[in-house]
């Protein structure tokens, strides 16, 4: 046809399938693009909040008089001060905004200053008098599950309790082996802190701007909170510096409005990185006990499991994470009889919520743990028992459902077997390629190579009958003689790229090459939260849903124009086209002043609640698959490990932006990789010991090695153009390989993570 | 206290300065240039990476006051008018930046190293870009981006 070579252009090379640069890329090379904690306002003030030094103590007095009396202090707020309820929480308002009588964590919110400068705010915490009470802390989620201690929140210490039933629950199998597996405390380690600047209003409100995941569960727990309408708090989203499922609950948020609403004066708040650590939630720390019966050929005849996630002091997601470990805990295998029970607890540990693949992550450290040993105890190869067990499109899912897409378990792990080894060590000695680097703690003597795959799986979206939408804006009209664009949306751009993604769908369905992507903010609906792997899906697919709209309405009206049938149009490199005579006319010429303007809510195919006694529902709406393979070298004297390689193969059902989905593969490996080997928030009854980037490692530049990564496109027909949400799934198989990749250089058992220099030495 | 520093160029002064300020508060706070960045106000992470007299250092580790008189260049000081810096330009261009904060000192960092070594190998960029967290990308492209900016220059 004639019509293709004048329409392709820009449009098609910008369009989704391509990698256009990020709209924000050039602001943020240049240190110009506006991040949280960057807001300044004239005549703003600085927040600061008290927390409590105790895990768990009764809250016998506060007075704040010293500290009101601090030249530049212009407020200190206590609970008394929360005009509305003093209760928040994702799922369940079980927080207080501000301590009242009693503390359940370290480092809950007690009281807050507002001073004219971070010093003066900080000498004045210093002020405020608190008489505690001190009890013994509850720290472990089993004795809560048991009913041992005191109860810390007025149903108990359950938050919820997932059991699942499927098939025969007393059968039996020729080869049973057992394991009890932990998991620790993780953080998201985003590096942009926690802040933002709340400027009260004429009209009695308070306008936010704040670093957040999900504008419109933000605005519903402060509107509560303050007591004001909706209307009267608006948020709009400022630069977010990573996120990982740490700023899904509340964190300066309430504080800053408070403190802005009481002192009439715009409040800046922003965390440093030890207040950070206590002012986000974490990944849960599990503890699991898993049972696989298999036949002589290591095939899969039961699993049975208990697991057991501390939620730490207040429920935060505990409820989905749960849910995600039971339903998912015995990977991504076809089982036909399992029974798992799953529990999140309180405890008076750090508050434990959203982070990048949560309840997922730490079952698939048990499972493929327990793959690995039914190979050892069938003599299998670890590859093989895992193909032996693979689910497939048509497997039904521990809770009943049925997988009816792609579920490429078999061809991930036979690509990844065929991918080259890194080569072995030989040669010329670079101590920056060995175990303790250029520490020059060993050239080589002492250290051995292992080998290690896992396969993980993760749903996408929200799941278990939620009603989960987006809602999108999409505007087209001639602006200076081009056809121009317009997307507003409230889905908040955390770093993963959607800004870039929603410009390729509108390029690829209206043929424009300019698109302008609104700033984040309440005044439209909500688009949901940026986690579970959900935007592109979700907002991804609103954009594209209100674009389909306007594409309609623009051929309607061009056809009548034009004098041409409707179904003959479309749109392409900012031209209309028959699919008959080729071009006919210019976008803006069509277009004549009009604007085309549409919004649309959009929703994935419902899911169901699953079932209290036995688990069982179509719970999910999608699952995304990905597998690693690692390699390391180990040095047995010291217990020092150096990955040295780390492949992945992921089905990501299209591809919209290639880069951006190896950027999202090549980081959720990295942050696998910390859970591995380094990152932990270690406790101590309830205190954490390593509040900081000292002593809470993540991986350096030093510590990921080359990745090979292959993409397969395997498209899901019920997601927007085929898409399977990427974000997740590469953080959780990253783990269980690296630590297979250890257990089979060093032959030892490794039951928990992260694997410490200790637990190899045996020191 | 009173600051003269020289920051990008130009002579900038600020007053009232607590003694107790790092150069990072200043340069956010009292000088209008929040592109140096503030993950953990430690020296962990280098995202505040500027150079003080043409040697990269933790700005959040500097006193204020012990950049009096001195000269300081911020990422907001790499580009050239509208054109970035080559370094600039290969982060963009690799898919180095997420969501971007460890950015500005990432491009220090690398313009550093590819001002005293012009043709890096990967050992030498890793080395040089150890003292920088980044916790979106995994560092791979980060890793392409310094390789781009070399052949770049």
């Amino acid at each position: 046809m004639t019509i293709s070579t004048e329409t392709t252009s820009v449009t098609e090379a910008q369009g989704i399938g391509a990698s256009p640069v990020r709209p924000d890329g050039t602001m943020k090379v240049r240190g110009e693009f506006a991040y949280s904690s960057d807001l300044w306002h004239e005549d703003m003030l600085w927040g600061a909040t008290l927390r409590s030094p105790h895990p768990y103590a009764r809250i016998t007095g506060v007075d704040i008089a010293a500290a009101l009396a601090v030249p530049g202090v212009y407020a200190v707020l206590t609970h008394a001060d929360v005009p509305g309820v003093n209760r928040y929480g994702l799922e369940h308002p079980d927080q207080p905004v501000l301590a009242e009588d009693v503390v359940r964590y370290r480092g809950e919110p007690i009281a807050l200053v507002a001073a004219d400068h971070p010093e003066t705010a900080r000498r004045a915490l210093e002020r405020i008098e608190v008489g505690y009470e001190v009890l013994e802390p509850v720290t472990d989620s089993e004795a809560a599950v048991a009913g041992e201690g005191p109860a810390l929140h007025p149903g108990g210490n359950v938050v919820r309790h997932v059991p699942i039933r499927r098939g025969e629950q007393d059968v039996t199998a020729d080869v049973v082996v057992t394991g009890t597996y932990e998991v620790g405390m993780q953080d998201q380690a985003f590096l942009g802190p926690e802040s933002g600047l709340a400027v009260p209003a004429e009209d009695g409100g308070v306008d936010l701007y704040v670093a957040t995941q999900w504008l419109h569960v933000d605005q519903q727990q402060i509107v509560a909170a303050l007591g004001l309408p909706p209307e009267q708090v608006r948020l709009t989203l400022a630069g977010v510096g990573g996120a990982f499922g740490g700023r899904e609950d509340l964190s300066m948020q309430v504080h800053a409005s408070l403190l802005a609403l009481h002192t009439g004066k715009p409040v800046k708040m922003v965390y440093n990185r030890e207040e950070s650590f206590y002012g986000h939630v974490h990944r849960h720390p599990a503890r699991m006990y898993y049972e696989h019966g298999a036949d002589r050929d290591g095939r899969l005849v039961y699993v049975k499991a208990r697991i057991y996630l501390d939620g730490g002091a207040y429920a935060s997601s505990t409820s989905a994470v749960v849910g995600n470990a039971a339903t998912l805990g015995v990977g991504p295998y076809d089982v036909p009889n399992v029974t798992v029970d799953c529990w999140g607890t309180y405890s008076n540990n750090p508050p434990c919520g959203a982070m990048r693949g949560f309840g997922a992550v730490q079952a698939a450290f048990g499972y493929e743990s327990q793959m690995d040993r039914l190979a050892e105890a069938c003599g299998l190869d670890p590859v093989e028992v895992r193909l032996r067990n693979a689910m497939s499109e048509g497997t039904v899912m521990p809770t009943g459902q049925v997988v009816d897409s792609a579920a490429p378990v078999e061809e991930l792990l036979t690509r990844l077997r065929s991918m080259p080894l890194p080569e072995d060590r030989s040669g010329e000695l670079d101590l920056r390629r060995l175990p303790g680097g250029v520490s020059n703690t060993t050239h080589g003597e002492g250290v051995v190579r292992g080998v290690g795959y896992a396969v993980g799986i993760k749903n996408i979206c929200f799941s278990e009958g939620f009603d989960d939408y987006s809602t999108a804006r999409v505007r087209l009209e001639a602006v200076g003689g081009e056809p121009a664009a317009t997307v507003q949306t409230a889905a908040c751009e955390v770093g993963q790229g959607l800004v870039t993604i929603l410009q390729q769908i509108i390029r690829t369905e209206l043929g424009v090459e300019q698109v302008t992507i609104l700033p984040m903010d309440t005044s439209i609906g909500s688009a949901g939260s940026s986690s579970a792997s959900r935007q592109t899906y979700m907002t991804g697919g609103a954009v594209r849903a209100a674009a389909l709209k306007v594409r309609a309405a623009l051929v309607a009206h061009a056809a009548r124009t034009l004098g041409h049938e409707q179904a003959e149009l479309s749109v392409a490199g900012g031209k209309v086209v028959s699919r008959h005579d080729g071009v006919l006319a210019d976008l803006v010429d069509v277009l004549d002043g009009e604007a085309f303007d549409e919004t649309v809510e959009w929703r994935h195919r419902p899911t169901e609640a699953l079932d209290p006694e036995t688990g069982q529902g179509n719970a999910h709406v999608q699952y995304g698959f990905a597998a690693h393979r690692a390699a390391v070298d180990v040095d047995t004297e010291l217990g020092l490990v150096k990955v040295v390689a780390l492949d992945c193969v992921q089905d990501v059902g299209k591809a919209l932006n290639p880069q951006a989905v190896l950027g999202q593969i090549q980081g959720g490996s990295a942050q696998g990789l910390g859970l591995a080997v380094m990152e932990e928030i270690q406790t101590d009854g309830g205190v954490i010991r390593n509040p900081s980037f000292t002593d809470y490692l993540i991986p350096t530049v030093l510590d990921m090695p080359p990745m090979r990564i292959e993409v397969l496109e395997l498209a899901d027909p019920h997601a927007p153009y085929g898409l399977r949400g990427v974000g997740e799934p590469p953080t959780i198989s990253s783990t269980p390989a690296i630590v297979a990749a250890i257990r089979a250089a060093t032959g030892l058992a490794l039951d928990r993570v992260p694997v410490r220099p200790e637990h190899l030495t045996g020191t | 206290m009173r600051l003269n520093v020289t920051v990008n160029g130009e002579r900038r002064q600020a007053d009232d300065v607590w003694e107790g300020e790092s150069l990072l508060y200043v340069l956010r706070e009292r000088l209008g240039l929040p592109g140096s960045k503030n993950a953990c106000e430690q020296g962990e992470c280098g995202s505040c990476t500027v150079y003080l007299d043409d040697v990269p250092v933790c700005s959040c580790l500097v006193a204020a006051g012990q950049a009096e008189g001195r000269e300081v260049r911020t990422v907001e000081g790499l580009a050239d008018g509208d054109a970035l810096d080559p370094v600039q330009q290969s982060f963009v261009d690799a898919g180095a930046v997420q969501c971007g904060f460890c950015t500005p000192g990432l491009v220090v960092a690398a313009h550093d190293l590819l001002n005293r070594v012009p043709d890096p190998s990967d050992e030498e960029i890793r080395e040089a870009l150890a003292g920088n967290l980044c916790r979106c990308t995994g560092y791979e492209k980060i890793l392409d981006a310094v390789r781009l900016a070399a052949d770049a220059r």
